[in-house]
């Protein structure tokens, strides 16, 4: 049997074993990686992503990816979402290749062990989502889009290399649907002030309510799906939350 | 295994030096530009006269190699900038410097609005930048941004409502140009997604009636292609190796060739487009309604070594331009030619004494009436490899990589 033969797999669970699948908490989004890039949205294969919902005939496909994790790391929130939306299609993209090479692993380990066909719907794709977004996504296509605890890029030579800023969120709200929402939580407090002015400050997303908050089951998960999520409650630190619903254009 | 990734290093910060001459023309054919380095020279076709620029201004005339210039719509206007940093904004009736903008990096790209208020930048880094014109303002403010990326051409869509901005990461973005400007351009309308190398130039084909206009776009990935930019959809390709190819050597593979520059031709659904290393230009001619792309003519240019490096049109008349200068300092080389009827059947390649303008237009462009052939011929080979260098992506090998990662901290400890 598989677990049997590959050590980096748990022979309890069936699961990837983390430890081997290490790796720097930054990358360099500036680089341009080693890894193959989607001409356009139409050129991805996503039968091979979603075998179970998607026809390899990419015509008939009535199910598109809805909800992206941008920075997925480990997969934690990808896990959570999958059961809570089963028939959503979701995929994290993830710039270091070894950490998508876990989620890979784990996505696949969760479908086989799973009992009721789960986790069909989830599925992650190695890229650099600061470039390659609208490679990936049609206008409109997005009804979720998530980033959890992004790389803070202290110094203010590097803010550039934030996920977050004005002119990538032109970018966002291009794939996200009008009445889509952004969500984003750091610990960083003084990240967390530039996400929520970078959004404040854009023309096509306004503030969810603290009603709207309250009644949407996914903003729990920000803090408790996540390993990063976790860490932070263990070591009971502030996390701050900015999430914003896509708008139409106001001037 | 350190010194021939040094030395290669210096060898593209030389080519990175290397500056193609250009040429641009006046909309209603009064006056002809060409750059060559940081040299800007003008020609008044009316009276056939050299034209005398006046800059008064702190940062007087270019100092670095001009890397984009243009007449704006109106024929008012005209722009010129480049890694000097500065955007020069000149009257093109009195030839005085009206503005100049200090940008923080090399620019790139330029484009004027159809009303002239605004002056659209590209930097190095991928921002544009937008400035409004009639003031006394020095810089731009920030309009969009292509993360990262080198942007290659700046253009507005023919009836104003768009701007659009091409990458070397092979995309067009077709942005709604706001009322507001100076606030940003937040709102995408769509990505021109199909080409699968940089992209070098993209132009507008209308009908006559201009009730429709379509997107042309020249890459290095050898096609010309056709966009509806409303909603981003590839309508054509057309491949332009096969007929550069196939005349410069006799093997029937395909080899990949950059389109360097193209035009459309107004009143027709014409363009003409220039291809490196062909020495001559294609028409192409779209169909409006079947939304095609084909090739209708080749025109080959005779005489000694001529390789277009820029192109532009007036009423029916093409000019080219080929040349190129190795920095600021370095003297430049350029030779300018004539198309003359270019969307009829009677098109020829003009003689220096027939182009409008004669030897003395020639003497005050190129700066000497006659270039030796061998200069040309490297100077066509050096905007090439230039080109290149700066926009195609670069390959590693596993073990480049390696040793381009070694200075990095957590790499020192061995496992």
């Amino acid at each position: 049997m598989e677990s049997e033969t590959k050590p980096t797999f748990s022979k309890s669970t069936g699961l990837p074993r983390k430890r081997f699948y290490r790796a720097r908490a930054h990358s360099n989004p500036l680089s341009d990686s080693h890894f193959p890039i989607p001409i356009s949205p139409s050129h991805v294969d996503f039968s091979l992503h979603f075998p179970k919902f998607v026809g390899t005939n990419n015509e008939e496909v009535s199910k598109k990816v809805e909800f992206a994790d941008i920075g997925c790391g480990f997969g934690g929130l990808l896990i959570s979402l999958a059961t809570l939306f089963p028939d959503t299609l979701m995929i994290g993209m993830e710039l270091r290749d070894k950490v998508t090479e876990y989620v890979k692993e784990r996505i696949l380990a969760l479908r086989k062990t799973s009992s009721g066909g789960q986790y069909e719907n989830v599925s992650v794709v190695r890229t650099n989502s600061m470039k390659y977004i609208p490679n990936y996504f049609e206008k409109g296509q997005l009804s979720k889009m998530f980033f959890l605890f992004p790389d803070p890029h202290f110094k203010e030579k590097n803010h550039r290399r934030r996920v977050i800023s004005v002119d990538l969120l032109d970018e966002y709200a291009y794939v996200l649907r009008a009445g889509g929402v952004i969500y984003t939580i750091t610990d960083v407090e003084e990240l967390g002030e530039w996400m929520r002015s970078c959004l404040e400050k854009h023309p096509m997303f306004e503030s969810l309510t603290h009603e709207e908050l309250d009644s949407d089951p996914v903003v729990e998960l920000l803090c408790s799906a996540t390993e990063e999520g976790q860490k932070v409650a263990r070591n009971g630190g502030q996390t701050f939350r900015a999430v914003f619903r896509r708008i139409a254009y106001v001037s | 295994m350190e010194e021939p990734h040094i030395e290669e290093g210096h060898n593209q910060n030389k080519l990175l030096d290397v500056a193609p001459a250009l040429i641009s023309v006046h909309p209603s054919h009064k006056s002809i530009a060409a750059t060559v380095g940081s040299d800007l020279r003008v020609f008044n076709l009316i009276d056939n006269s050299p034209v005398t620029l006046v800059d008064e201004s702190n940062e007087s005339f270019h100092k670095d190699s001009v890397r984009a210039i243009r007449y704006s719509a109106s024929g008012k206007l005209f722009v010129s900038t480049g890694d000097d940093k500065l955007v020069k904004i000149w009257s093109a009736e009195s030839w005085r410097c009206l503005n100049t903008i200090c940008s923080e990096k090399r620019v790139t790209a330029v484009a004027v609005s159809h009303d002239d208020s605004y002056v659209c930048y590209a930097d190095k880094f991928g921002v544009v930048w937008v400035v409004e014109l009639g003031g006394i303002t020095k810089k731009g403010v920030p309009l969009l941004s292509h993360y990262c990326s080198i942007i290659t051409s700046l253009e507005f869509s023919p009836d104003g409502r768009y701007i659009l901005s091409a990458d070397r990461d092979f995309k067009i973005r077709v942005t709604v140009f706001p009322e507001e400007p100076l606030q940003g351009a937040h709102e995408i309308q769509s990505f021109c997604l199909g080409h699968t190398e940089f992209v070098t130039c993209i132009a507008f084909v209308s009908n006559p009636e201009l009730t429709q206009s379509y997107l042309m776009s020249g890459s290095g990935d050898s096609t010309v292609r056709l966009w509806d930019i409303a909603s981003g959809s590839l309508l054509d390709t057309c491949e332009v190796s096969t007929v550069a190819g196939h005349l410069e050597s006799n093997e029937s593979e395909q080899t990949q060739v950059t389109v360097s520059d193209l035009c459309a031709i107004p009143d027709s659904s014409l363009a003409a487009v220039a291809i490196q290393s062909f020495q001559g230009i294609l028409l192409l001619s779209c169909d409006l309604s079947a939304h095609t792309l084909s090739i209708t003519k080749v025109i080959q240019i005779p005489g000694e070594s001529f390789i277009p490096t820029s192109i532009s049109l007036s009423t029916s008349t093409l000019w080219m331009v080929s040349g190129a200068s190795n920095g600021p300092n370095q003297p430049g080389y350029s030779r300018v030619r004539v198309i003359s009827c270019i969307d009829s059947e009677k098109s020829s390649v003009l003689e220096d004494e027939q182009i409008p303008g004669g030897t003395k237009l020639l003497e005050k462009l190129q700066g000497k009436v006659s270039i030796e052939e061998s200069v040309m011929i490297a100077a066509s080979e050096a905007v090439r490899a230039a080109m290149s260098s700066l926009l195609m992506k670069k390959q590693y090998s596993e073990e480049k990589r390696e040793f381009r990662k070694r200075s990095r901290n957590d790499k020192k400890t061995t496992n």
